[in-house]
């Protein structure tokens, strides 16, 4: 062949240039704080290891899940469907149930089409596409983040190049809401500011605002005109009634603000990998909903041209068929509970050990995380001598504590906490 | 019940045009005409025009269904590694010294696109040259996916609309004057939208000029294996660059070569001089794509090295391949047999000579819009017809329709 031919001829010959790599200059980044701990689990020999890191659920034998629901709509859709480009905006289908979990199944934003919303890779890609869409449209925008929120949001609209800044979220001492502090920053804040949200289950904190709370926060955005951005990543899996966990959207829009939405399939339907999710913008009216959600699509287009059809697919299968909603309805509240249990049992476990410190906010707080308070030396200790592994802000997942290991990380928690 | 809103910050915005690719099939799909065709996006269709699932890809799919060990979590940010392998293997070669070498890193990304953007934004943030070259024409998210990476974008000469092939010394003339440093993308084989490749004495021209100027090397590879109807044939440019020990960075998809389109099945590889560099260089690719996605999605991924990794599914593999390229191919010498037997005005032999999965006609716009209005024919404005789209059926209505055209329309 021709190719082979001058290839040989030129063997070992280099173009002129200097040798060296042009990326000679590029430093070794940073390891992601989050998924970084998964991999140094991975890498640990020891028999005794438990990752309470990253936020993926684990049944009470600490392994992976995959739910019924989500097994039954794969077994329908393989060998049946193409594999065609969907839309730039995804599967209709898919985002049409989608907003009916958020905005409720009768909700008049839905069917007055007020909502330009496409399907998105789970919640960063929802994430990402606002963040962009924020840097075009509002130019002079800045994005108010909770301190502390997930480290990715930080990553997320640095990238975008939206300017950022902090409002206070959580207090320390109380190991709750700073709901004083929290109402002045938003006062405070210039008229017309984009706030991130956490819907419920705030990661890594696991505190919410009660609804009370919730309405103050709504009305006092109403005063300035601020702009709402949520991010769901977890509902049904902070109450185990996705209807509940919505509340915050709900009262938002009741007092009428058009907000914006991110939401992620990847807990409440174990679909981690697919990366499955909803990036959703409510609008005045249709034809203003029609506009948007074409400039979103001119967002993933550059991206990733359209998004992936698999896990859209399962969505759909799982949601469009009453049975298998009801299945799923009936899987995510078992996982809640779970939970919900495990919250209980760390937190007696630990009393029962005589810890002179407070517990009460493991089950105070609510979703797949515990903000335990422990200082990153502390962390350290968990890991090394324990072969325990967490982020180092303390954050606990507790999808990864079970019955097997709740009494060992109790014990371990109560060592190096108990001189503090 | 809100009936009091505020205004919305977002009123100011405009309703965007349609893709003007993606948008050809959203008006085909609004034709209420019984006898349509749609020759617009590059999507493989059978002789009876319906999408095209591949067996093996069939087989693979069921077999990771009724594998009920399989669990949906995170892949890592890089992917999944046994994909991104065998990903390099395919396109570099088994025996690839680069890869043997560990110089190379690959990471899974979102189909062809995805593999340029999170490329682009790498260039973007740690190379110092942010200019691209590419090709005039090219497909037309390119430019868009560069510069909103942060690159700018320049373009250099390659289709000559007379000889309707390559504009070879307009294509060295520029890469020669383009400043040293700067990012050149190239299409590996088969270039979308014109069908022109260059010879393989050319593509060692090309090599020659960019190395000793220092530009970077961007390929594309959307196609290999349809263009020629073998995978290792359409590798030969890439390979060409990587056998001089020299970096470059390589996009690659399996939409089209293994039917995945709707998956978002790709992978990114960046050829670096030594294995301390690659390191580096994909752990700076992680933070690109955490904040855009967080990790790619599993499916297509692994759908993709089952068939690789497995020596009899990966044959199979081949032989449907072959067979896609092949109705290509048949298609093509159709298409000009019809024209050539109603005596159309014109040279239309570039319909034979171009390869892969489109034809530039050389049709404007105006006898485009002319065969979308009077015979119910979509393709993209700049004349491209994807051939995958065309059948035994078909073949006499769209050769009806550019004599047509081309008789009535100048």
């Amino acid at each position: 062949m021709a190719f082979r031919r001058i290839i040989l001829g030129q063997v070992g010959r280099v173009g002129e240039r200097s040798m060296s790599s042009w990326w000679r200059n590029v430093q070794p980044a940073a390891k992601d704080p989050i998924l970084g701990v998964t991999e140094a689990f991975l890498a640990d020999p020891s028999p005794d290891k438990v990752n309470v890191g990253v936020g993926a659920y684990r049944d009470d034998n600490g392994k992976p899940v995959v739910l019924e629901c989500v097994r039954e709509a794969e077994r329908r859709i393989a060998g049946n469907l193409s594999m065609e480009y969907l839309p730039m905006g995804g599967s209709a289908k898919m985002v049409e149930e989608t907003l009916r979990l958020a905005y409720g199944e009768n909700s008049d934003l839905i069917k007055d089409k007020r909502i330009a919303a496409i399907q998105s890779l789970s919640g960063t890609g929802a994430c990402r596409i606002f963040a962009e869409f924020q840097r075009r449209f509002c130019p002079d925008s800045q994005i108010y983040i909770p301190v502390p929120t997930w480290a990715n949001h930080h990553n997320i609209w640095r990238d975008a190049h939206v300017p950022q800044r902090t409002f206070h979220y959580y207090h320390p001492e109380s190991r709750g809401l700073d709901f004083a502090s929290m109402m002045d920053d938003i006062k405070s804040a210039p008229n017309g500011s984009f706030f991130l949200l956490h819907a419920c289950a705030h990661n890594p904190t696991g505190v919410d605002p009660s609804e009370e709370q919730w309405r103050e926060i709504s009305y006092q955005f109403k005063v300035k005109g601020h702009f709402p951005f949520f991010d769901m990543a977890y509902q049904g899996f902070a109450s185990g009634d996705p209807e509940r966990d919505a509340k915050s959207i709900r009262i938002f829009l009741e007092d009428g603000h058009l907000i914006g939405c991110a939401q992620s399939y990847a807990k409440n339907m174990g679909l981690y990998g697919q990366r499955v999710g909803c990036l959703s913008v409510v609008c005045e009216d249709e034809k203003q909903a029609v506009a948007v959600k074409s400039q979103l699509q001119q967002l993933a287009r550059p991206m990733y041209s359209n998004p992936p059809t698999h896990g859209a697919l399962i969505v759909s299968t799982v949601l469009g068929d009453p049975n298998l909603k009801k299945l799923w309805l009936k899987e995510v509240k078992g996982m809640a509970d779970r939970i919900i249990g495990a919250r209980i049992a760390l937190r007696q476990n630990l009393e029962k050990l005589g810890s002179s410190l407070s517990w009460k906010h493991i089950t105070n707080q609510i979703g797949m995380f515990c903000y335990s308070g422990l200082t990153p030396e502390q962390v350290d200790r968990l890991t090394n001598e324990f072969h325990i592994y967490m982020t180092r802000n303390g954050r606990i997942s507790m999808a990864g504590v079970t019955t097997g290991n709740v009494g060992y990380l109790a014990n371990a928690i109560h060592e190096v906490s108990k001189s503090a | 019940m809100a009936s009091d809103h505020g205004d919305s910050v977002f009123a100011n915005v405009v309703r965007a045009p349609e893709d003007p690719i993606l948008g050809v099939t959203v008006a085909y799909n609004k034709d209420p005409s019984p006898k349509k065709l749609n020759l617009g996006v590059g999507a493989y269709r059978t002789e009876e025009g319906k999408p095209l699932v591949l067996n093996v890809v069939r087989r693979a799919e069921q077999m990771l269904v009724n594998d009920t060990s399989r669990v949906k979590e995170y892949l890592p940010i890089v992917g999944l590694a046994e994909f991104n392998k065998l990903s390099a293997k395919l396109i570099f070669g088994v025996d690839s010294p680069a890869i043997q070498e560990n110089r190379v890193t690959t990471v899974q990304c979102l189909s062809g696109t995805g593999s340029l953007r999170v490329g682009a934004e790498f260039l973007a943030r740690h190379y110092h040259e942010h200019t691209i070259y590419i090709p005039q024409p090219t497909w037309g998210n390119h430019p868009k996916v560069f510069t909103i990476a942060g690159l700018s974008v320049k373009t250099y000469r390659y289709y000559s609309p007379e000889t309707r092939g390559l504009d070879f010394q307009g294509l060295l003339d520029d890469l020669n004057a383009a400043p040293s440093g700067a990012i050149v993308l190239l299409h590996a084989c088969a270039h979308n939208p014109t069908g022109v490749d260059p010879t393989p004495e050319q593509w060692e021209q090309i090599r020659q000029l960019m190395r000793s100027k220092g530009l970077l090397p961007f390929f594309d590879s959307a196609y290999q294996g349809f263009a020629s109807g073998s995978l290792d044939e359409d590798a030969q440019s890439v390979r060409m660059f990587v056998s001089d020990g020299g970096e470059c960075l390589v996009a690659q998809s399996y939409a089209k070569n293994m039917g995945m389109y709707g998956e978002r099945v790709g992978a990114l590889s960046i050829v670096c001089k030594s294995a301390d560099v690659a390191v580096r260089v994909e752990s700076q690719l992680k933070l690109v794509i955490r904040s855009m996605y967080s990790n790619p999605p599993i499916h297509g991924a692994s759908i993709v090295a089952a068939i690789l990794k497995d020596s009899h599914m990966y044959h199979e593999w081949t032989v449907e391949l072959k067979a896609m390229a092949d109705r290509i191919i048949s298609m093509r010498q159709k298409l000009f047999d019809a024209l050539q037997a109603r005596g159309t005005p014109g040279d239309w032999s570039h319909i034979i000579k171009q390869i892969g999965m489109f034809t530039f006609t050389g049709l404007n716009a105006q006898q485009v819009a002319f065969m979308t209005k009077e015979y119910h024919i979509y393709m993209t404005s700049d004349g491209r017809i994807s051939m995958a789209g065309l059948s035994s059926q078909t073949v006499s209505l769209l050769a009806d329709a550019i004599h047509a055209a081309v008789s009535a329309v100048v």
